[in-house]
């Protein structure tokens, strides 16, 4: 799975970098680095909801510093096959 | 609120929202009368002898708004028929001159070239050798000396007269500046545009869903467009049909990182973000080339981190630099780099498709640290580096910030003689750095107070973040 994360002003301001060290760490934690390629993006086009992140071809909006795990066992993990 | 310095910029904005208006409305076909009689109506010239030498220099200027002659190479041209042929010069007596019986002048020349006929000085140009002395000697001043702005203002002696007395541009000597353009008070020397091929780039995206339209904007654009905020010009950029607008800055924060890890490995380094510069060194020191940063510049910097993410993606420069455009056409660039306008151009722009920034609402901007958007100014990356280098834990690096050709050529001549005490070696064309740039709307002291803000605005206080983003991009693993 392909997960980018916005890191155009708005979610950059929004603490993108802070939610990609996250993943980059979950992605260890959770042994998945062959499962999950992390990628940024400058903008995905949702400022107003950001941080913005899109899993394959699904946003995920509203990420946060703070839920960056939740989201990712939720809404990553859960589609890896 | 005036945007402008001078009337020539104001004339070549003209040309350019015409043209860009008329693009856009699929009118093209008229150009050459149409947009000459619109801006010279007559029926009286203002400007030149007759309505008629007004319209034909206008029909010059569409062309290079148009992309100019494809066979010069530079992108700075002259215009034959709006060069004025200003007086050669030199050193001349005026009506001033009393006759008095002193001949301090005729004293004071090395050359003997000043003899006194009729009660006046007389200098004999065959002899004269400009050196001035007998200027400092008049005591009525009545002695000046006077040469071409464009001559004056060209560093690197590329500008000479034709037969004509038209100005004539060596390129191989030039290093396109843009100095000349800035200077001439005839509007005789200009820059090619690309704005039609920008306006190609825009239409054929289909509102960004064929590809997507990314602006890369230069930092010294927070001195400009001083009428609105820059959150303001970023959504009039957006409005343009741009689908994102990102900050050379943070490609800049990219090049600081590589320059400081090339000096650990050269130990003495040029910087390579400006093209002018570059060029200097190439044409005027290539003893030196070596020692031309290898990085990219901070435009492509950030144009190669827009396509890592979006591999169909189109990028067009906004800065204020004429070299720019020159820098654009190059193999380091071109791949990276759809198309540059500069800052009157992106005026044009705006006010062709009727977008009043002034009435829009903000759209964030931050991409980059305070270092890369300090880049904008002489002493920019001289900073950077040295605090860059000792967070990176180098030691040793000496740098020099070197503002302007002139003070570029004093301590690269020091250097070649091993009389340098530095080490690492910034250079800018423009007296100030980018935020004097030959296309900038305006140029000041006032530039430098906005650049520093900017600075110290940006969320990032270090490069730290922009050094991950880029090796996250190439898929390179932190240390």
């Amino acid at each position: 799975m392909i997960v980018k994360v916005c890191v155009g002003s708005s979610c950059h301001l929004k603490g993108s970098y802070a939610v990609i060290e996250n993943f980059k760490k979950l992605i260890e934690k959770y042994n998945v680095s062959d499962k999950v390629e992390l990628q940024a993006s400058f903008c995905l086009g949702r400022c107003s909801t950001g941080v913005t992140v899109l899993a394959d071809d699904r946003f995920i909006d509203g990420v946060n510093e703070n839920n960056t795990e939740e989201i990712f066992v939720k809404e990553i993990m859960s589609s890896l096959k | 609120m005036r945007i402008f310095d001078t009337n020539v910029q104001q004339i070549k904005y003209e040309v350019l929202k015409a043209l860009i208006r008329n693009a856009y409305e699929n009118n093209i076909d008229n150009i050459y009368v149409d947009i000459p009689k619109m801006i010279s109506p007559g029926p009286k010239a203002t400007l030149r002898c007759c309505i008629y030498k007004e319209r034909a220099i206008l029909q010059e200027r569409i062309k290079l708004a148009l992309g100019g002659d494809k066979s010069n190479p530079n992108v700075i041209e002259v215009l034959d028929i709006a060069c004025d042929e200003c007086p050669i010069g030199g050193v001349f007596v005026t009506q001033a001159c009393r006759g008095c019986i002193f001949h301090g002048c005729a004293e004071a020349c090395p050359k003997g070239a000043i003899s006194i006929i009729d009660k006046k000085a007389v200098i004999d140009k065959s002899k004269c050798i400009e050196c001035g002395l007998c200027k400092k000697a008049c005591p009525y001043n009545a002695i000046i000396e006077q040469h071409r702005p464009c001559v004056m203002s060209c560093k690197v002696k590329a500008i000479t007269m034709d037969e004509n007395k038209k100005a004539k541009i060596d390129n191989d000597k030039c290093i396109s500046c843009g100095a000349c353009v800035y200077q001439c008070p005839f509007g005789a020397i200009a820059d090619k545009s690309f704005v039609m091929e920008t306006i190609d780039i825009l239409k054929n995206s289909n509102e960004n869903k064929n590809y997507k339209v990314y602006a890369v904007i230069a930092p010294s654009i927070v001195s400009q467009f001083k009428y609105a905020r820059i959150e303001q010009v970023v959504s009039g950029i957006h409005k343009l049909g741009f689908h994102q607008v990102v900050e050379a800055a943070l490609g800049a924060d990219i090049t600081l990182y590589h320059e400081v890890n090339e000096f650990k490995e050269k130990g003495l380094l040029t910087t390579s973000c400006c093209p002018s510069f570059v060029m200097y060194i190439e044409k005027y020191f290539p003893e030196f080339r070596q020692y031309v940063s290898g990085s990219v510049s901070p435009m492509v910097e950030t144009a190669k981190l827009i396509k890592s993410s979006d591999k169909t993606a189109k990028v067009v420069f906004i800065g204020p630099c004429t070299s720019k455009k020159m820098e654009y056409k190059t193999e380091k660039a071109n791949e990276y780099i759809d198309s540059v306008i500069s800052f009157e151009e992106l005026q044009a722009f705006f006010d062709a498709r009727d977008v009043d920034v002034t009435k829009l609402d903000d759209t964030a901007l931050d991409n980059a640290s305070f270092y890369g958007r300090i880049f904008a100014k002489s002493g920019g990356i001289a900073r950077g580096v040295k605090d860059v280098s000792e967070s990176m834990g180098i030691k040793g690096v000496n740098p020099v910030a070197m503002n302007g050709i002139d003070e570029c050529k004093v301590n690269l001549l020091k250097l070649k003689i091993k009389k340098s005490e530095y080490n690492f070696f910034e250079g800018m064309a423009c007296d100030g750095g980018c935020l004097n740039g030959a296309l900038c709307l305006h140029h000041g002291p006032k530039n430098l107070a906005d650049v520093d803000r900017y600075g110290n605005e940006a969320k990032e206080k270090t490069i730290d973040n922009s050094v991950k983003l880029y090796k996250l991009a190439n898929g390179i693993k932190d240390e």
